[in-house]
């Protein structure tokens, strides 16, 4: 099968791959170029593991098309440090005991964030909003919807690159 | 209380630990937030195949034939497996321990014994292909009766599920087909108690649902050993079985794991880890094999679900006289872990409580289902969800409250348990207690005095008591694998039926006695005496109750004045938040 190339920027550089006609972006970023952090849970849409950023928005990787990214901007949880320095998100997840096994914390991670870039101070409720889509079978949430309001709260809030309101 | 052993761990540690009480980040926190954390499928490697297998639609089948050929020239395949290519294609979990006879093919040789059951693998260049080679794989079955309920099963004729065990349950040490506990006599108590209360008690097969599905990779290294980046959670136990299976010295296998995206008993399996061993061995190709969420959910082996009765003799004044538990645990179609739930489940019967006449019968039972595996508390939880509903029904039976009825009943150090051990660091007591006050539920001032420390071990408390002996002079009777739903009560007592209120039965004289008197193990305090002491048949303890009104709570002895500091108003001093001390 002929291969096609495709080119988006990942975590602010300019990345290419060859991929196949079928292939998923959780697929491209994992096998193709070796970002991890974005897990496979269910490959159907219904946990949230594989949760990436595309321009900004909150898209499950597992039910994209690679072919269909040409020239976004995708970012992952990998790239949410900046440096040495974390997030206040990934702060703040620490902070709480947010993640037990840790195999949702990128998803979850991604999505606080794209809430955060459009709603820097967010209730409760649209926090809970903001990650239904994402399953945790470990912590019970609570954790979770805890950091992220604290995140929120906390100064030193940066934008996502591809953020709306960036 | 925690006893260091100093005498045998002198040197291991000083006894300055000091981190209770403290915040401390735990040490995989900061992977866990930078997306760094490598799972066991976080690892690249060059030329990385993947294998799919082909599993059994039915729940019960002979296979007549299977025809690979399609499959094997299917583009992208590299490699079809079955079951004459596993080195040691049988194999049980706790073999590793000696505990059991291998039960279980990694491939089905000849049957399927439930739906699911991986019959032929496929290993080829992508998902996608492994994926279209599984459909040209044609295998003809004959569909052979199956049974799905555990006490079916059991019964004589039943369909053989699983034929290392071919009556259908698991046998202990070769010859004993349940875990059994005898103290006292049931039966006996059960017809001098004022009211009989059974129950029947079902639970559900229960999925893990990890959001990490199974899996692992397996991939050549040098010197002819082989690395395996595995979802186990008992990384060493998974590195055991592929060794056995593959047929390698363990020393060839070199496993990196513990970094579990979600285990809750559900990656203690080896699930993947043969399979994927054998195919990087077959292939010189690092091998993948991973669970998709359509298998994990329905092919993950869940958590066993169990059949429980619970028959309990109860006194108008509150006192658990007799507890009857019979239960079944439904392995599914291969051992796995069920056998190990059983020995749990009976070393936690009969609950948290002094019962002077228990008897227990924990039956493990094949069924054409998916093997089940252990689950967060397998073996505890469910019969602990009974035995708490139970307690329930038995206070309003009782007429007394819930929390009271418990402490009634509660252990105390150094009561006798069924298994002949006295219990220590009892603690229901109190854990009443702090519950009550943290709900703000009245408990009576006598209530809130008791202390786990006191009152137990007292009189027959803290004896074995005369026990049944059976026909061949072990504990036995009543035999309990194929009674039916319900067993006949001793002449002179009622059954309550599950569906109806519990009503007082009141005083009855002049009870018929059994109509078989049975022998008896003789009571004898905990350290027996090399001979024990004469035969003696063990007087009934129960006086029939006379008056229309339950006697008053009347609790242990009040602990001595010194017992309990005196500022605090509830027992609760060890266990308690409130007051930060325990003993
Ligand atoms: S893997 Fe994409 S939603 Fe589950
Ligand atoms: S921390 Fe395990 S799934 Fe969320």
């Amino acid at each position: 099968m002929a291969k096609i190339p495709v080119q988006f920027r990942l975590n602010g550089s300019d990345r290419a791959a060859f991929v196949d006609a079928p292939e998923t972006l959780l697929n491209t970023l994992r096998r193709g170029l070796g970002d991890f952090a974005p897990k496979y849970g269910c490959g159907q849409g219904a946990c949230g593991v594989c949760t990436v950023l595309i321009d900004g928005e909150p898209h499950l990787s597992c039910l994209t098309l690679s072919v269909a990214c040409e020239g976004k901007r995708i970012e992952t949880a990998s790239g949410m440090a900046d440096g040495p320095d974390l997030h206040p998100l990934q702060a703040q997840f620490m902070e709480h005991f947010a993640a037990q096994c840790g195999f949702c914390t990128p998803g979850m991670l991604t999505v606080a964030r794209a809430l955060l870039d459009r709603n820097p101070n967010p209730t409760r409720d649209e926090v809970i909003e903001a990650i239904s889509g994402n399953i945790c079978r470990c912590t019970g949430y609570e954790p979770i919807v805890a950091a992220i309001l604290a995140a929120a709260g906390s100064p030193g809030m940066r934008r996502s690159e591809g953020g709306r309101h960036a | 209380m925690l006893e260091m052993r100093k005498d045998l761990f002198a040197d291991e540690r000083d006894d300055n630990l000091n981190v209770i009480g403290k915040g401390l980040q735990r040490q995989d926190m900061p992977g866990h937030v930078t997306g760094l954390t490598r799972y066991f499928d976080d690892h690249a490697f060059e030329g990385l195949l993947h294998l799919k297998v082909v599993r059994s639609p039915h729940a019960s089948a002979r296979i007549r034939s299977i025809d690979v050929a399609a499959a094997a020239r299917a583009p992208g395949v590299r490699r079809v497996l079955r079951a004459a290519d596993v080195p040691v294609n049988r194999n049980t979990l706790l073999s590793l321990i000696g505990f059991g006879k291998d039960d279980e093919p990694s491939l089905a040789v000849d049957k399927v014994h439930y739906k699911g059951e991986p019959v032929v693998a496929i290993i080829a260049d992508s998902e996608a292909q492994a994926l279209a080679a599984k459909k040209l794989v044609r295998i003809d079955y004959e569909p052979m009766p199956a049974v799905f309920d555990v006490e079916e099963a059991l019964k004589p004729g039943a369909p053989v599920v699983n034929e290392t065990y071919s009556a259908n349950y698991f046998e202990y040490h070769e010859r004993f087909d349940h875990q059994k506990l005898r103290f006292g006599d049931v039966e006996r108590a059960l017809a001098s108690a004022d009211m009989v209360l059974e129950h029947r008690y079902q639970m559900s097969p229960i999925e893990h649902a990890p959001t990490e599905t199974n899996g692992s990779i397996a991939a050549p290294e040098q010197n002819g050993r082989f690395v395996v980046h595995s979802c186990a959670q008992g990384l060493f136990f998974a590195l055991g079985t592929a060794a056995k299976i593959v047929a390698l010295e363990s020393n060839r296998l070199h496993f990196i794991g513990g970094t579990v995206g979600g285990g809750f008993g559900g990656k203690v399996d080896s699930l993947t880890e043969p399979l994927a061993v054998l195919g990087a061995m077959v292939t010189g190709k690092p091998v993948r094999f991973v669970l998709d969420r359509e298998e994990e959910m329905l092919y993950g082996s869940p958590r066993g679900a169990e059949r429980i009765y619970i028959k309990d003799g109860l006194m108008r004044d509150g006192r658990l006289i007799a507890r009857h538990i019979r239960s079944y645990f439904d392995a599914g179609a291969y051992t796995r872990l069920s056998s190990y739930a059983a020995i749990k489940c009976t070393a936690h019967l009969p609950g948290p409580y002094w019962i002077p006449n228990v008897a227990s019968d924990v039956h493990v039972a094949y069924t054409n289902r998916c093997p089940s595996t252990a689950m967060r508390g397998f073996g505890i939880t469910a019969v602990d969800f009974a035995l708490e509903v139970q307690m329930d029904r038995l206070a309003e039976a009782a007429q007394m409250d819930p929390m009271e009825f418990r402490l009634l009943n509660a252990y105390r150090d150094g009561d006798m348990k069924p298994h002949r051990r006295k219990a220590s660091n009892t603690a229901l007591i109190e854990c009443v207690q702090v519950a009550a006050e943290k709900a703000n539920w009245p408990i009576s001032e006598q209530g809130k005095r008791q202390s786990s420390l006191t009152g137990g071990g007292v009189g027959e408390r803290g004896q074995i008591p005369a026990t049944v002996l059976d026909a061949r002079g072990q504990i036995g009777r009543p035999e309990t694998r194929n009674s039916g739903p319900t067993q006949t009560l001793p002449a002179g007592s009622s059954r309550i039926a599950p569906s109806k209120q519990p009503v007082m039965e009141g005083a009855r004289d002049g009870r018929a006695a059994p109509a078989q008197v049975p022998r008896y193990e003789a009571a004898r305090p905990a350290a027996a005496p090399l001979s024990p002491p004469p035969y003696q048949p063990a007087p009934s303890p129960y006086q029939p109750v006379t008056g229309q009104q339950p006697p008053p709570y009347q609790p242990p002895p009040a602990p001595p004045a010194t017992a309990a500091p005196v500022q605090t108003q509830h027992g609760a001093v060890r266990f308690s938040s409130v007051f930060g001390r325990r003993r």
